[in-house]
């Protein structure tokens, strides 16, 4: 389990970068979306993986770790928030730049070039 | 009541922000003016009785929900805490009577985001344990990114998506490495990990070092170190100056989180990990002050300039924080608390030079004369005398507690020549930035007569901020006085430990 859990992690957090080195405003929302996604996920292993343990303080004398699950929490919610905002801007960017690069430049790709010969 | 005076810096800056939001304020320009200034007053008076408070009576700790310390969340507030507080919130009721003059109806919600703004910088500064100064950093992330877009046009929008983004990474980075942390230290109050990191053995060793050393570049990327501060010239820059002032404070945010951390989780007593950022933080720091001081020379307008001001002033707080003893950090604070404030009042000028100038704004190009020449010339070189550190202001005071402090030390063969050679060239930058935006005029009758006046709030701002500098200097004694005492109990981390564990009762 161990195995598969970080490795959903690591190619999760791999297409993160590369869609974030993309410089386009979509993919590189799509990029966040994932790293923050695959952060969640490691959070949630800080607390180490376990099965069968209940989730939080009971009588039980085995649990799993509350805290890391509260940390996810908060997480999410402010990944949430970060996401929507990033969202508006890069649409607002798109409005105003007429351009969807992060540095608001066009950059003519080599099939533009070849359309215009 | 004594014992909530902890909790009143963040909680009054929320109450301030929803009052602003509700409908009475929310319609009228006028009330919400009235209303924000007074809360700004009043969060600033809670944070000076704060300071006096704790300085009198020794570190105070504020359980949460009265739950102690390694299981709650707890407010810690030292000296070296409500220090910075104070100053956030003395700058933000600067800021917010700046704006009142008139740039907050410019664009929707300035009063409240800088509240907001406000209450995530005081919250990271009086926060016990890590994983509040993330969600703190969060609060005044996005206050600062949607301030940044305050009457924006497309630069702005193209800066505030480089920063947000930027940002954003730097979040997720800070998030794997406290997960890295936890996994290994099993806490993340300050004051129990300090303990928990000298007990670490084995390969928890390397596993804590690498989650120290991401957190480095968190606080590296919000404080604008080296190969991370380039989002900073153009953010401030394109900013509004009344935003650009209160972000002043925003990169000694990630210096305070970088002092905390490695002073105290990752000091002297760490066992193995003993002051492992020590080197990183060195170089990092000598080169952030050159290659500031290059953007200064560099820069094409006024703005640019100071932005890259903050840029050598970060290099040299960080320097000081390699330097790990106590002298280095008192003059650590005295030199913070001087540059913050110098570095808001150039902000401010730099928009009512540019207000004057016309077409040529703050460029440093020849242009029409600036309507209130001796005014803002008088301000612009007292500013300039501070910032370079020239006798017989704070800048001056600051420079020299710097240098002596690391006289001794074996870094000063590479310290001195740097900081020296770099206050000559900000000397001979700002000097040639003076003579182009006062004296260099396009044409030879341009004495303009139709610009308008500073308003009168706007000059007071200024001149207040200015008037902290000369203040610095009189009141020295006991202002070096309270920063040596502040940086004798950061460094005190046994007593700090015991004061978080045992107090919050």
């Amino acid at each position: 389990m161990e195995l598969l859990y970080a490795s959903c992690v690591g190619v999760l957090v791999s297409c993160g970068v590369f869609l974030l080195l993309r410089a386009r405003t979509f993919p590189v929302v799509l990029g966040l979306t994932m790293i923050s996604y695959a952060v969640n996920l490691f959070l949630f292993s800080a607390g180490r993986l376990t099965i069968n343990k209940a989730v939080v303080l009971g009588t039980g004398a085995d649990y799993a770790d509350p805290l890391p699950q509260a940390l996810v929490l908060t997480a999410i919610v402010i990944g949430f928030a970060m996401t929507a905002f990033v969202v508006i801007l890069a649409i607002r960017g798109r409005a105003d730049l007429g351009s969807d690069h992060v540095d608001g430049q066009i950059i003519k790709s080599a099939t533009d070039s070849k359309e215009q010969k | 009541m004594i014992q909530h005076l902890t909790s009143l810096p963040i909680l009054l800056p929320m109450l301030a922000a929803v009052i602003l939001l509700l409908p009475p304020c929310g319609k009228s320009l006028r009330i919400r003016r009235i209303a924000s200034s007074i809360m700004a007053v009043i969060t600033f008076i809670a944070s000076a009785l704060l300071l006096i408070h704790v300085h009198n009576s020794g570190i105070n700790v504020y359980a949460i929900g009265n739950w102690s310390a390694p299981f709650g969340i707890v407010l810690v507030a030292d000296m070296l805490s409500t220090l910075l507080v104070a100053l956030t919130s003395f700058l933000g009721v600067g800021v917010i009577l700046y704006g009142c003059a008139g740039d907050d109806a410019k664009g929707n919600f300035f009063h409240p985001l800088v509240h907001f703004l406000i209450l995530g910088v005081n919250g990271a500064f009086l926060t016990g344990d890590l994983f509040n100064v993330f969600v703190f950093f969060e609060v005044l992330l996005i206050a600062s990114y949607s301030l940044l877009m305050h009457a924006g046009d497309k630069q702005n929008t193209r800066a505030a998506l480089q920063y947000v983004i930027l940002n954003l990474v730097g979040s997720s980075v800070f998030l794997i490495g406290l997960g890295i942390l936890y996994g290994v230290l099993g806490t993340l109050n300050i004051a129990d990990m300090a303990q928990k990191v000298a007990l670490l053995t084995g390969d928890d060793v390397y596993l804590a070092k690498a989650g120290g050393l991401l957190l480095l570049v968190v606080f590296a990327l919000k404080g604008a170190l080296l190969p991370l501060h380039l989002w900073l010239p153009n953010t401030y820059a394109s900013a509004k100056p009344v935003v650009a002032a209160l972000f002043a404070i925003m990169t000694k945010v990630g210096v305070y989180a970088m002092l905390r951390v490695y002073t105290v989780i990752f000091g002297e007593q760490a066992g193995e990990l003993e002051h492992m950022a020590q080197s990183w933080l060195w170089g990092l720091a000598i080169a952030t002050i050159v290659v500031g001081a290059i953007g200064v020379m560099a820069a094409q307008d006024l703005r640019k300039l100071t932005a890259n001001l903050v840029v050598v002033s970060v290099g040299t707080l960080v320097a000081l924080i390699a330097l790990q003893n106590i002298t280095a950090t008192a003059a650590l604070l005295y030199y913070l608390v001087h540059s913050t404030l110098v570095s808001a009042a150039l902000f401010l000028l730099a928009d009512l030079i540019g207000t004057q100038r016309g077409k040529v704004g703050d460029r440093l190009v020849p242009g029409r004369a600036v309507h209130q020449p001796y005014l803002l010339g008088a301000c612009f070189i007292i500013a300039v005398l501070t910032v370079v550190g020239m006798p017989p202001l704070s800048g001056f005071v600051g420079k020299i507690w710097i240098l002596k402090t690391t006289l001794n030390s074996e870094q000063a063969m590479l310290f001195w020549p740097v900081y020296l050679i770099t206050s000559f060239v900000l000397l001979v930058a700002l000097s040639r930035a003076g003579t182009s935006l006062f004296w260099e005029r396009k044409g030879k009758k341009t004495e303009s007569t139709d610009g308008v006046n500073a308003h009168p709030l706007q000059v007071v701002i200024i001149v207040g901020l200015l008037a902290c500098s000369p203040l610095l200097v009189i009141f020295g004694g006991p202002i070096s006085d309270y920063m040596i005492s502040a940086a004798t109990q950061l460094h005190d981390i046994n007593n700090g430990i015991d004061a978080v564990m045992k107090g919050g009762k």
